[in-house]
């Protein structure tokens, strides 16, 4: 009975391999998931790894704040000394690299006189001891390592990607104005193949103090004595070092330096996986309805088998068997072809900006495990119903022609209006709770969609003929006959017609979806940036977020044409154990470039901001019981402490907040706050784009744009975001194409005798042919009728409960017109070949056709 | 092996059989199809027994209830009301499983359309109903068989290779593999020119002959009859009439009155 199974399957190859594909895609994207994140958190342990190689322990400064620019406090010359005097220290130097923070940040000006930098990547600038090897995370590949006040060593990778050579000079932006190196060799980071967009200029360790505007070090390495233990160590260490410093092992310094990598990998991870579980849901529709049609049209052949003595146990066997045996086959194409894809994804990153850095690929046991079990799965749990259909095809069918199985009572649309309830119920749970984001709600969301879509998919049918009858206008307008006969064909088996649109209506329900809510959120942050900026020009740090040099802020005063240029500092502080956004602003000027949303103060309040006054956002004021007058202590990161009055309270919007938290004047900030970067400086005035370019010459990391062009750009990650969600979502849209594919394959084959009765009385060859592609058409455009308005309800519900953050529904005409046409261009693609098979039949055969 | 030692073989085989019940017992069958206004009654009180070793043939016009009569002696039906015994086991109310283990042990089926699996060479095709019964076939058995039925040098075959009359060959080794108590044929030469039709028929002939191979043939045809030991002939869902080996003349008379009446 396996062998009949098995052999079944193989006659049957080229059907056999379109079922397959539909599983395929989401396995690939499973396995592809797997292999790029695990990738990347190899490359990411080979930097921290490589970091403390012949390291037994490492003296950090202790982190007091998350997210800092200025980074966390250092660690001074004087504790070098002392931990090099201690008896159990072998060697011990300190060194500048922050690989997590921004402290140790310095940009190396490319040949066309711009910063090198994709968005987002780090730009490191470190200060190394180059005297002592055995702590040195880089290899020499060519040249020396830097010597004076004038030299710099860069990366091997951003040597050879920007044509720089070991003698060129090169320019490098760090903590002020551009200035002029040599570089005098090259070095590669570990055993790391590419750093992703990262560059590394690295400096003698003064050099890079004076760059970065650090004191002392951010780490100290240090190796024991031979015999002592590591323990010992650290232990004999921890006594020597001041309570602004912590002290740890070397692997425990590597992990805690990948923390925050981690939870970034595992974050793309689970990201990814999603898109592979969408694929793999939609592959399971495209499996049911595939396998569905196929056991129909083996009636005859698996009643044979029951009248020959199968039971209808070895017939649910055999069915199975044959699920399991596509399952496998398409998970182990799926499984090699993610290889594939994860270089693809890991592109895909890059061209949205986002490089990640690479080693030679991983290939873990998990990719394997989890891609296998999960494709089989899937694939025998969607072909487990039509498996059970097989088993209720009477023995009688054998020699009844036209033979259908008894259907029992059609339990689809009731259970489909059921499962819609419950969805409806879940989303509302999650969206008028008032509390989206939490993960009880976001689950609910995803899990009301989901199950959304399964109801849908239930009822479908019913709405077929309706859907049909409107869809299928044009098809009868404009195909004549062929569209007639093409519309009745499409409703001829409604639950095969609603099962292969419901896998075209998953994928557009999500794009649609996807780009109501991006429109939604596109307005809210426009609205957010421009009611708070008056300013007509804004100077940013060339990737928009992080924060530049304050000299550029001063810079941008000479260019002509500027009447005003108020600089906003910022980092992070610390209150109690909370974390708060510090600004530092002028109080003289701000109020002209910012419009304050005022709870208790006005604009003279700015005017009480001397060294001790302080504005709180309301949220923050409410939490931590702040009112006007009350006194409380801000720490900065390297934990120097400032007492402050709450002296006025406002409110930014809850998006794109320009000045949040505390709000200080610009000399108590600059007290408090070691390293001093704006986040923003705002310019009033009739400035030329020429003339502020001159003016921020010297400093390559910083830009002026009109408030316009900020406002877009801000908002221009919701762009990138929305085309990495249309890049992975085609991928399920792909899959249903197959279904569609299929379903046409196999109704051409079922009718071949009827096809043939068509052409001998008449029909053309190219009817045939335009018959079979508005069948599709028809069922694509069922898919969207059914999908959009999906996608726009489930936006609608998740843009309320986004109100508070000022985001309002809209619909994105544009892009559901373009849904509807690609929906069709979808349906035209998986005709072709279905429809020339019509047309090509030879009419003689297909009449005897049995 | 020769001819004589195989035929030997053969009536050795006949020996096991048990004579003594009818292989097959109907008693008052009816079978209503439908209900209220549009019912139709198909068999309206039937009852025969189909001796063992016997070819028994069942005639009528269309619509005269022989295949409605042929699917309820099988077990692929269920009557309406009366009973149905095959090798002694009352099948109206057996359950799927058991109906299953029945079909396995005593029931063979030879069908109008030959009913080949096309993935599968003849030689799996004849033993399927033991692959599916989980059984080892006798080897010298089932060479004798391929050898009865002409199918020794067609064996690797798929049935897209083979004619219509070698097709037919093959479902009749399939339907004799397990020796059914009975095999049920439906129309088997139905689908094939006169010269393959005599050739079939033959080979069902002698299946009975050598191996005393109880057979119930349905068949419209007056030529097919001719063979058969006793010829049933049905009428509006009754029989009308019964004929021991009758002649061609004698059965083209017999349907002439029964479709008059």
């Amino acid at each position: 009975m396996t062998g009949v199974a098995l052999k079944g399957l193989l006659a049957r190859r080229v059907r056999a391999v379109l079922t397959a594909l539909a599983i395929v895609l989401g396995v690939a994207m499973v396995s592809g998931s797997f292999v790029l994140t695990d990738t990347i958190s190899k490359a990411f342990d080979s930097i921290f790894t490589s970091s403390y190689s012949h390291t037994d322990a490492v003296v950090s400064g202790r982190k007091l704040v998350d997210y800092s620019n200025g980074g966390n406090a250092t660690v001074s010359e004087a504790v070098l000394e002392r931990i090099r005097r201690n008896r159990d220290v072998g060697a011990a130097a300190g060194a500048l690299i922050d690989l997590n923070g921004d402290s140790t940040h310095a940009n190396l000006i490319g040949r066309d006189g711009k910063a090198i930098q994709s968005n987002g990547n780090p730009t490191f600038g470190f200060g190394i001891d180059t005297s002592q090897p055995r702590f040195n995370p880089l290899k020499l590949k060519e040249g020396h390592w830097a010597n004076g006040p004038h030299q710099v060593v860069i990366d091997a990778e951003t040597a050879k990607k920007h044509h720089f050579a070991v003698g060129d000079k090169v320019g490098v932006a760090a903590s002020g104005p551009r200035e002029s190196f040599r570089i005098v060799g090259t070095a590669t980071y570990g055993d790391v193949k590419s750093l992703g967009g990262a560059t590394i200029a690295v400096f003698t360790i003064p050099t890079a103090q004076r760059l970065l505007d650090l004191h002392g070090y951010s780490v100290i390495s240090v190796a024991a004595k031979p015999g002592v233990s590591a323990n010992r160590l650290i232990s004999e260490l921890k006594r020597e070092v001041p309570a602004t410093a912590r002290v740890r092992t070397a692997k425990e310094q590597a992990n805690e330096d990948k923390k925050g990598v981690a939870s970034f990998i595992s974050f793309i991870r689970g990201f990814l996986l999603g898109f592979g579980g969408i694929a793999l849901f939609v592959g399971a529709f495209v499996i049911f309805n595939t396998l569905s049609i196929t056991v129909a049209q083996r009636t005859r052949e698996l009643a044979t088998l029951r009248t020959l003595g199968a039971s209808r146990r070895q017939v649910l066997r055999s069915v199975v068997l044959e699920s399991f045996a596509i399952g496998l086959v398409a998970s182990v194409i799926g499984l090699v072809s993610g290889f594939g894809l994860a270089r693809g994804l890991s592109s895909l990153f890059g061209a949205l900006g986002l490089t990640l850095p690479q080693t030679s690929s991983v290939y873990a046991t998990h990719t394997f495990v989890i891609s296998l079990i999960l494709g089989v799965l899937v694939t025998v749990l969607a072909g487990f119903v039509p498996a059970l259909r097989a088993t209720r095809v009477p023995p009688i069918a054998a020699v009844r022609e036209g033979a259908v199985i008894q259907r029992k009572k059609r339990l689809g649309p009731v259970a489909g209006v059921i499962l819609f309830g419950i969805a409806s119920a879940l989303i509302a749970y999650a969206t008028l709770g008032g509390h989206l984001g939490s993960g009880k709600s976001l689950l609910a969301l995803a899990g009301g969609a989901l199950l959304g879509l399964l109801g849908v998919a239930g009822f479908a049918p019913v709405l077929v003929t309706a859907l049909a009858a409107v869809v299928g206008i044009p098809a009868k307008r404009l195909g004549g006959a062929a569209g007639r006969l093409a519309t009745d064909n499409a409703t001829r088996n409604p639950a095969r017609t609603a099962s292969t649109a419901a896998a075209l209506m998953i994928g557009l329900a999500l794009v649609t979806f996807v780009a109501a809510l991006g429109k939604g959120l596109h307005g809210s942050v426009d609205r957010a940036i421009n009611k708070q900026v008056t300013a007509d020009w804004v100077v940013t740090s060339q990737n928009g977020w992080s924060a530049f040099p304050a000299g550029a802020g001063r810079a941008v005063t000479k260019a002509p044409g500027v009447t005003l240029a108020s600089d906003i500092r910022s980092d992070r502080g610390r209150i109690g154990t909370a974390n708060v956004n510090v600004n530092g602003v002028e109080p003289a000027t701000i109020a002209r470039v910012y419009h304050f949303d005022w709870r208790q103060g006005s604009n003279a309040t700015l005017a009480s901001l001397d060294g001790h006054g302080a504005l709180v956002k309301q949220r923050f004021a409410k939490k931590h019981h702040l009112a006007v007058g009350d006194a409380f202590t801000l720490r900065s990161p390297a934990g120097k402490p400032v007492r402050l009055t709450v002296a006025g309270i406002f409110q930014p919007p809850q998006v794109m907040e320009v000045l949040g938290g505390v709000v200080v004047s610009r000399q108590a900030f600059d007290r408090t706050f070691t390293r001093r970067s704006n986040s923003l400086t705002l310019i009033d005035g009739s400035p030329t784009q020429a003339g502020l370019d001159r003016a921020l010459a010297a400093f390559p990391d910083a830009k002026a744009q009109t408030k316009a062009a900020y406002v877009k750009a801000q908002s221009s990650f919701i762009n990138t975001m929305l085309n990495l969600l249309y890049v992975l979502l085609a991928l399920s849209v792909i899959v249903s194409l197959f279904g569609m594919l299929n379903t046409l394959v196999l109704s051409v084959f079922e009718r071949t005798r009827e096809l043939g009765m068509l052409r001998a009385v008449g029909m053309t060859r190219r009817q045939a042919r335009r018959m079979v592609r508005h069948e599709s058409v028809i069922t694509a455009l069922i898919g969207a009728a059914l999908g959009l308005p999906l996608g726009i309800m489930l936006a609608a519900a998740v843009t309320h409960a986004l109100g508070k953050y000022g985001v309002t529904f809209s619909l994105p005409v544009a892009s559901l017109v373009i849904f509807t046409v690609a929906a069709m261009v979808a349906g035209i693609l998986a005709a072709i070949a279905p429809a020339r098979r019509a047309s090509r039949l030879n009419v003689l055969e297909a009449l005897k056709y049995e | 092996m020769n001819a004589a030692a195989a035929a030997a073989a053969l009536s050795d085989e006949r020996v096991l059989i048990d004579h003594s019940p009818p292989a097959v017992a109907a008693h008052a069958v009816t079978r209503r199809y439908g209900e209220g206004d549009t019912a139709v009654d198909a068999l309206r009180g039937v009852s025969l027994e189909v001796p063992g070793g016997e070819l028994t043939a069942v005639m009528g016009p269309s619509g005269s209830g022989k295949s409605t009569l042929m699917h309820i002696l099988a077990g692929l039906d269920q009557p309406t009301s009366g009973s149905v015994e095959i090798a002694g086991i009352e099948i109206a109310t057996l359950k799927d499983n058991e109906l299953t283990k029945l079909r396995r042990r005593h029931i063979g089926f030879v069908f109008q359309f030959f009913n080949l699996l096309p993935m599968l060479t003849a030689e799996e095709n004849v033993l399927l109903p033991l692959t599916i019964a989980g059984r080892k076939p006798e080897r010298p058995w089932f060479q004798q068989l391929l050898e009865s039925v002409g199918l020794q040098d067609r064996r690797k075959h798929r049935p897209s290779e083979l004619s219509g009359g070698q097709q037919q060959r093959v479902a009749i080794a399939r339907a004799l593999v397990s020796r059914p108590t009975v095999l049920f044929a439906d129309e088997p030469t139905g689908n094939l020119d006169s010269a393959t039709s005599a050739e079939i028929l033959e080979l069902v002939r002698r299946s009975v002959d050598e191996l005393g191979q109880t057979t119930v043939m349905v068949t419209h045809d007056a030529v097919a009859a001719t063979i058969a030991d006793r010829v049933l002939f049905l009428a509006d869902g009754q029989i009308a009439k019964s004929l021991a080996r009758p002649s061609q003349a004698e059965v083209i008379d017999a349907i002439q009155e029964v479709t008059g009446q």
